[in-house]
């Protein structure tokens, strides 16, 4: 049991690999979802929307998307495209 | 005039400072120091030129016509960054695998190397571009304008069209100096990337520091400034959805295939993990760069007098405040965009028009690829500069001939609409095997036509292409074609509807014809490697093995690459190959891999043609079709083990075969060997006792005759002597007896003595040296290395058949080798025989003109190894040419 | 009028020699030194006897005199070939094309002499 424990390690790092590299795939969607929002609000009028809360959603939106996609990179392998060595 | 001259002054002030980078830059780069210089901050930095005069100026005015659409502009961008893993990682794999120039480049590459392809993508980029280059010379002059408005000594700009022409020229000139200095292998530009680094950092700096001054120098901080925008003409949301929707959808297809956006992304990226940086640092650029636009706008609306250009508030508000020194840094900000877009447009744009046009053509014209004469290199060189001069110059045209007139962010989003079409072919190049070469055509094509039809030629107003009777009711009255209402459907927002009808069709088009069509073997190879880029970075694609002639493809290759890096590239392959000498054989790894070095010069689809003029056909082995047949991962897997285990066999088996064939031909040759023996001792011996035996027997011979005859008998026994002191001495260098008699001297003396000594100068042969470069110092058996100069210029002297003989003598210095060259301007020494020249008696051709016995070469060979140098023929050079290198240390140590 | 005999050789000396001799014996000598027309001269001087040397430059000695042994006008017309190669296939070779006789360099003057009296008496 003992030889497989380091290759369990190695299994559950690749997984989370995986799953970061997932994530990364999925950011541009997210970006796509959130500034798309704007499209469904109300054009000006007793409901229309101030600009400056208009700037403040879509800055806000660039900066956590910003913040998202360094942590992103920092977990991403070097030569993730390959299969995940060991080590780091 | 005070304030325009210090303007000019400023303005020539940073440009000499850029020059200034570009050089240290390019210095470090070539001294091996530059690996700061690749750095993703530098990186991410260049990416930055997505930024022009357009953004720093326009952006604003946008701002201020139709309040927060211009943020689309960054926000497609920055969406595409954020998806670098799907798209822009493998399209940087790709750039680099197969050494991609261009977005044509790229393209044609990927669709089998068409030229067809290129040439039209070229074409479409140069259109699209044009206007964009335009925007950015009105910008400055408008910008130069601005600054006399505020200036009371001045009464009127002098003359805006010798401005713009002014920059024009200039710009020109720095993308000449620093775009086209040395045709790189990879097409890399460190000096220009690093100027537009600091061009990055400058324009980000003016205009945060303007909207910081707006903000809380005018504004009174971050809520009060908030409140003036929500009560200014543009405080609530207002939008066009589909405007929305649409520009930020093609600003991220711009960003793709802008041509200067493609160089910065792929051309000069250096390491793919740059992007990984670049995934959050741009985006962050992005977002400083249009974070103040607003509160620039709304003030600007709010201080300037009505129906100011809200294009120049960036400049107009801090002069308007007396702050001539902000005004100073927001005009040096807009002049780096304008200058930094222009210079990497005009470098991405001539790389395309010189590969995939100038090229091609001066190729056809000169009759044909490979056999050309001169230094192709030049010729490149000059391609590039006069198209970034023409790139300039139609840019020039259109700015005056468009007037100047319409605003900033419509001729900006006219050229984003054009380059957008090559985003289908583009994609489903890079993600899908099925699309092919013809689809990909068609696709643009009708994009193209489109694009012209409903958004370029209307954007000249109507009195100059499209009339208001053809805007209103179509060309002869056809109401589905009116340019703006296509099929009838009305209604739409010109842009948004020229975005979609030709993104569509041209996405259809491309996929159904793809789907009709067939392709080339070649198309389906590259297409298999470009879909596939990440399981076999390797490379299935290529040459048959035919028969290729080395020495014309080393020929060429000189020709392209430079002597020194094509005998350096040649040399390498023969040695992996198992080879020694300069002539690999002509496999298609080998094959592939120079069409692939070739190509960082003149594009794919030249180099592929000059390859293939030369190798006669341009096909595709079976086993290649095989590689593309195999579907599955593990079939890749097993098949790329296999391969490589193959490749290993193949190699071994080749220089088996290699062994093999020297050791029959030895064989061969030692028969050969004594009855050459035989023959050379046989012939003197039978004059000599024929000439004795009419001595001894006959009477009455006269006292000539008795001269004559004792005169041969000597001869021919001196003839016997030098022979047999031939093969003796011969025979020690063999064994290795030899004791040498090391010495100090130099190179010139020995050359000069060894001329003396074969009297050439008298006989017809003219020398060519160059004695400067001769006078070397040496530490080695003088006499030895005389003995195999005289050697090699005798033989030039019995064999250069050429009119008017001469022998070049060349001297040069490389890795820690001394190397002369003896050329000749004969017909050189076919390349089946240049194997054996160097073996015992043979003699190429079979005169007796030649005297010696056929040992020479063989003695020379010999004496250079035990001298720790080497002899070798060096094909390619015009004539007969032998390469004699001796080490350095010999040399130093003579020091 | 003595006989006549083409001397067919690349090396002056040995032309020279052979020249001696056989003037000496009251032969006209022509000589020729190259493979190339060697034939065309043939038949041009239609001499009594020719001495063909084996290796010549231009055209091998054997190849010369199949083209001999072809025509009518040379089939029967004695040929004395020499060679420096002295190995024996080199005088099967010799024979079977068709050489009146064969000699091996050096050789001697009387030997020579012989020979040439028997081929043409």
């Amino acid at each position: 049991m003992a030889k497989i424990r380091p290759s369990l390690f190695l299994e559950r790092k690749s997984y989370r690999q995986r799953r970061v590299r997932d994530a990364a795939r999925l950011m541009p969607f997210l970006g796509a979802l959130l500034w798309g929002v704007p499209v469904l609000w109300a054009p000006p009028g007793p409901y229309g929307i101030s600009t400056s809360k208009a700037m403040l959603y879509i800055f806000g939106v660039w900066l956590g998307l910003v913040l998202i996609s360094l942590a992103l990179s920092r977990w991403l392998e070097p030569d993730a495209d390959t299969e995940p060595t060991e080590g780091n | 005039m005070g304030a325009l001259n210090l303007l000019v002054a400023v303005c020539l002030g940073y440009v000499a400072m850029l020059f200034l980078v570009a050089f240290m830059a390019e210095r470090a780069a070539a001294r091996g120091r530059g690996g700061w210089l690749r750095s993703p901050v530098v990186y991410t930095l260049s990416l930055s030129i997505y930024c022009t005069a357009w953004t720093f100026y326009g952006a604003v005015g946008y701002a201020a016509r139709s309040g927060l659409e211009y943020l689309t502009i960054y926000i497609g961008p920055t969406l595409v960054m954020l998806g670098w893993w799907w798209g822009l990682r493998k399209l940087v794999r790709i750039g680099r695998t197969q050494r991609i120039t261009s977005i044509a480049d790229l393209i044609s590459s990927r669709y089998g190397k068409s030229n067809s392809l290129a040439v039209f993508v070229t074409i479409v980029a140069v259109i699209g571009t044009t206007p964009y280059i335009a925007l950015q010379l009105q910008s400055v002059t408008s910008s130069f304008s601005s600054f006399a408005l505020y200036d009371p000594s001045v009464r009127q700009i002098g003359d805006s069209d010798a401005t713009a022409l002014w920059v024009a020229a200039g710009l020109a000139l720095f993308t000449v100096l620093f775009g086209t200095r040395n045709l790189d292998a990879n097409e890399r530009h460190h000096g220009v990337v690093m100027a537009i680094a600091v061009e990055a950092v400058v324009k980000l700096f003016a205009l945060v520091a303007v909207g910081v001054f707006v903000v809380w120098g005018v504004g009174g901080g971050v809520s009060e400034t908030l409140a003036r925008i929500d009560a200014s003409d543009i405080g609530q949301w207002q939008m066009h959805n589909g405007r929305w929707a649409a520009l930020i959808f093609l600003s991220a297809a711009a960003f793709l295939t802008l041509p200067r956006m493609f160089q910065v992304l792929v051309v000069e990226n250096d390491d793919e993990n740059h992007l990984r940086t670049a995934s959050w640092a741009f985006p962050t650029y992005l977002m400083l760069m249009s974070l103040f636009v607003v509160p620039i706008a709304v003030t600007g609306l709010e201080l300037m007098p009505k129906g100011s250009n809200p294009d120049q508030f960036v400049l107009t508000v801090p002069l308007s405040q007396g702050r001539d020194g902000l005004a100073m840094l927001s005009f040096l900000g807009g002049f780096s965009s304008a200058t930094s877009m222009v210079i990497v447009a005009a470098i991405a744009l001539s790389t395309m028009v010189s590969n995939h046009i100038v090229m091609p053509i001066w190729l056809t014209l000169t009759g044909g690829g490979a056999m050309i004469s001169g230094d192709v290199r030049h010729v490149v060189l000059l391609a590039r500069r006069m198209s970034i001069a023409g790139v300039l110059a139609l840019g020039y045209l259109y700015y005056r001939f468009s007037g100047g007139g319409a605003a900033l962010a419509s001729i900006g989003l006219i050229s984003f609409a054009g380059v957008a079409q090559f985003l289908p072919p583009l994609m489903g190049g890079i993600f899908w095997r099925g699309a092919t070469r013809l689809g990909a055509l068609a696709g643009l094509v009708v994009g193209f036509v489109i694009w012209v039809y409903s958004l370029l030629l209307p954007s000249f107003g109507p009195s100059l292409f499209m009339s208001a009777e053809i805007l209103a009711h179509g060309p002869l009255g056809i109401g589905w074609l009116r340019p703006q209402a296509l099929f009838g459907i009305g209604g739409m927002n010109p842009l948004v509807h020229t975005v979609m009808w030709s993104l569509l069709l041209n996405s259809v088009v491309f996929v159904v014809v793809s789907l009709a069509t067939f392709p080339k073997p070649m198309e389906r190879l590259q297409g298999a490697q470009f879909v596939n880029v990440f399981q076999h970075s390797g490379n299935p694609q290529g040459w048959s093995g035919g028969i290729a002639q080395s020495e014309d493809l080393m020929v060429m290759a000189q020709r392209i690459l430079g002597a020194v890096e094509a005998q350096s590239f040649f040399q390498r392959e023969a040695a992996t190959q198992g080879l020694a000498g300069y002539l690999p054989e002509p496999s298609p790894e080998f094959l592939q891999r120079l069409e692939r070095e070739l190509s960082g010069s003149v594009g794919a689809a030249t180099a592929h043609a000059m390859v293939g003029q030369i190798m006669g056909r341009a096909t595709v082995s079976v086993e290649d079709l095989l590689a593309v047949a195999d579907e599955t991962a593990q079939m890749m897997e097993y098949s790329s083990q296999l391969e490589a285990k193959s490749a290993e066999l193949t190699r071994t088996a080749r220089q088996l075969r290699a062994a093999n064939e020297k050791l029959t031909q030895l064989s061969v040759q030692k028969d050969a060997f004594l009855s050459q023996i035989s023959h050379e001792l046989r012939t003197p011996m039978t004059s000599i006792r024929s000439f004795s035996e009419i001595l001894r027997d006959a009477d009455g011979l006269s006292e000539a005759e008795l001269d004559k005859y004792a005169g041969i008998i000597h001869s021919e026994a001196i003839r016997l002597t030098r022979l047999l002191d031939d093969l003796l001495d011969l025979s020690v260098l063999e064994n290795g007896q030899v004791s040498l008699n090391m010495q100090h001297g130099n190179l010139s003396e020995v050359i000069e003595h060894a001329v003396n000594a074969t009297g050439v100068q008298t006989a017809g042969l003219r020398m060519v040296r160059v004695r400067a470069l001769e006078n070397i110092p040496i530490f080695t058996d003088l006499d030895r290395l005389a003995q195999v100069f005289i050697n090699l210029i005798a033989n030039a002297q019995k064999y250069c058949d050429a009119e008017h003989p001469n022998l070049a003598i060349r001297v040069t210095r490389r890795d820690g080798y001394l190397l002369v060259d003896f050329v000749d301007n004969g017909s050189g020494i076919p390349s089946d025989s240049q194997a054996l020249i160097f073996e015992k008696f043979s003699r190429i051709s079979d005169q007796k003109k030649a005297g010696g016995a056929g040992l020479g070469l063989a003695i020379c060979r010999e004496i250079m190894a035990r001298l720790d140098g080497a002899i070798s023929y060096l094909p390619g050079q015009g004539g007969a040419a032998f390469r004699v290198s001796l080490p350095m240390k010999a040399a130093k140590a003579a020091e | 009028m003595g006989k006549h005999v083409l001397v067919i050789e690349d090396e002056p000396n040995i032309i020279e020699a052979i020249s001696f001799i056989l003037s000496r014996d009251g032969w006209r000598v022509d000589t020729h030194s190259n493979g190339h027309d060697a034939v065309s001269v043939v038949n041009a001087k239609s001499p009594d006897l020719v001495i063909l040397d084996v290796m010549l430059p231009g055209r091998s000695g054997y190849d010369i005199l199949s083209d001999l042994r072809e025509a009518d006008r040379t089939r029967e017309l004695p040929v004395l070939m020499l060679t420096a190669r002295g190995q024996s296939k080199d005088r099967e070779m010799a024979q079977k094309i068709g050489a009146s006789r064969f000699m091996t360099k050096p050789f001697s003057n009387a030997e020579v002499l012989e020979v040439v009296r028997q081929l043409v008496p």
